[in-house]
């Protein structure tokens, strides 16, 4: 018997209407439905405006320095974490020297974030990527107020500074950023990228192999004393100072840091960057990095990596701090942009390029 | 190739179903994650990759399951058309659920970054390191998924289609199965 005209029309309506929900869903999941979301390209939207745009380049810590190096541990870190990266041994250092800032060819006499970025890597193929700056807390403890402050900040073209009726009530709100402002103005800015100490700015987990978890903070601590940058005169400063200096030391001999990992004690704040920990503290020397020669980014092998920080081995794993995550989005979206550009030169390699050409 | 039963074999209705579930669940983990950069962002990355390779695992069993298996016969009265784009849309379901983990374990090679499945396991890259190699594949990670769900879609009406409005039994081929009976509009071999 022929189905008639409307017993075909329910099942037609019926399929339609299943197909069209399971889009619906879909379009939902990936966020074109609803309220925006913050995404990685949120982020570096605004990094962009803030800063101006440099495509062929990350789109914060532009300017950098490749370096190589071997990592030592001394195998006490097992007693915190089952990472094949903290037993006894010796796994080879990939890293990049940076300053922040989203423009590749800004002078070096500016008091920014001075940054060492590591990828660890063990026989087995795991990895362990870090991105460190030189000051154990951070201006902002979440996506929203990153964003946010990128906005606030942003120069006005008028006046080349933050329009003040942004700027105030935006610091007013965020008591946590007039503390960093703070810190910066009175901390000693390294008069070298071999003399600072490096700060893993979130907290982590780390997890024994009884499987014990435990929240840590680690630091890079310079066997070169610490020497201060003159603040009242950074622009009299040679635009690749720090870089220059850099290339030169090396010359001369490695640079090392000693890893201590940092064990939170209960009470203190793991999921806001914002906040130091105070007082005294478990602390474990894990082992010695040394960095034994560095490369312009032309010739270097860190230019094309992301450090990721969320990229670890096993035994160490993410905290419930937001910006991790943040984080990890925001460094993604950056790679998968200039990827997509072709890379640009460096500062650095410019500067040796001239060099030889002479 | 034909099959004498006017169903799938068994085996291939199990894996057709978990890859379903596995394939559907992959799409909608992949588009959140890219959505966001909340805290949902590395627990979906987690998820994402071993689940990849569990997509790529089974279909590779699944293709071995169905040529020696082999299909039943469609509906005679179905027109040319329609046969056409049965077939077709089936080996572009095959080459989706292939291409797609492979296109994400190569773009992450490509990617310098290690293809962690969790536990410390680590698979070899695929690819070299080179970005000139990554941004066109990561962009095809994207292109294949949309077109991929777009085809379950299709893929899906099809099937509702062939059991609710035709009832011929092709719906049933890959669910309970007719159990022996045969349903009046199927036909044992074309």
């Amino acid at each position: 018997m022929p189905p008639t005209r409307r017993a075909f029309a329910a099942p037609a309506a019926l399929i339609g209407a299943i197909v069209l929900l399971l889009a619906a869903a879909f379009a939902w999941a990936a966020g074109w439905l609803g309220p925006k979301r913050i995404d990685g390209g949120t982020i570096v939207t605004a990094l962009d405006a803030n800063g101006g745009r440099h495509p062929h380049y990350r789109r914060a810590h532009a300017k950098g320095l490749c370096f190589t190096g071997a990592f030592d541990a001394t195998g006490n870190g097992a007693a915190l974490s089952e990472a094949v990266l903290l037993r006894r041994g010796r796994y080879p250092v990939l890293g990049r020297f940076s300053l922040g800032g989203g423009n590749p060819l800004a002078g070096d006499g500016r008091p920014v974030f001075h940054a060492i970025a590591l990828r660890l890597t063990a026989p087995d193929g795991e990895e362990w990527r870090m991105a460190m700056d030189h000051t154990p807390i951070f201006p902002v403890a979440d996506v929203p107020s990153f964003v946010a402050l990128q906005r606030a900040t942003t120069p006005d073209p008028r006046t080349g500074k933050p329009d003040p009726a942004i700027l105030a009530p935006f610091i007013a709100a965020h008591p946590e950023v007039k503390a960093f402002q703070d810190y910066m103005a009175h901390a000693v800015l390294p008069n070298s990228f071999a003399n600072a100490t490096y700060y893993s700015i979130n907290a982590f987990r780390f997890t024994d192999s009884a499987g014990a978890a435990r929240l840590v903070r680690w630091r890079f601590v310079p066997e070169a004393p610490l020497a201060g940058l003159d603040l009242a005169h950074l622009d009299a400063l040679p635009r690749d100072y720090l870089f220059r200096e850099m290339v030169a030391r090396t010359a001369r001999g490695p640079s090392r840091w000693r890893l201590e990992l940092v064990v939170a004690n209960p009470g203190d704040v793991t999921d806001k960057a914002t906040v130091a920990w105070q007082g005294p503290h478990r602390t474990i020397d894990a082992g010695t990095l040394t960095l034994s020669a560095v490369q312009p980014e032309e010739t270097g092998a860190c230019r094309d990596i992301n450090f990721d920080p969320t990229i670890l081995p096993r035994g160490i794993g993410l905290s419930d701090d937001p910006l991790l995550a943040a984080r990890s989005k925001a460094y993604s979206s950056s790679f998968n942009r200039r990827a997509a550009e072709g890379p640009g030169p460096s500062a650095i390699g410019q500067d040796l390029a001239k060099e030889t050409a002479r | 190739m034909s099959r004498p039963s006017p169903d799938f074999h068994p085996a291939l209705r199990l894996v057709h179903w978990l890859m379903a579930l596995l394939v559907l669940t992959m799409l909608f983990v992949g588009v959140a994650m890219v959505s966001t950069a909340g805290p949902a962002y590395p627990r979906l990355l987690a998820l994402h990759r071993p689940l990849g390779i569990a997509i790529l695992a089974l279909v590779v069993l699944r293709l071995a399951l169905r040529l020696a298996t082999g299909a039943p016969a469609l509906p005679a009265d179905l027109p040319a058309p329609q046969r056409f784009a049965a077939k077709a849309s089936h080996w572009l379901l095959y080459a989706s659920m292939a291409a797609m983990p492979l296109i994400g374990w190569a773009m992450l090679s490509a990617g310098g970054y290690p293809v962690r499945l969790g536990l410390g396991l680590v698979l070899p890259p695929i690819l070299p390191h080179d970005l000139r190699l990554y941004a066109p594949l990561r962009a095809l990670h994207t292109i294949v998924a949309l077109l991929f769900f777009a085809l379950i879609l299709v893929h899906l009406a099809a099937a509702l289609m062939h059991g609710l409005i035709r009832r011929d039994g092709v719906l049933r081929s890959m669910t309970i199965g007719h159990g022996g009976r045969r349903e009046p509009g199927v036909r044992e071999r074309r």
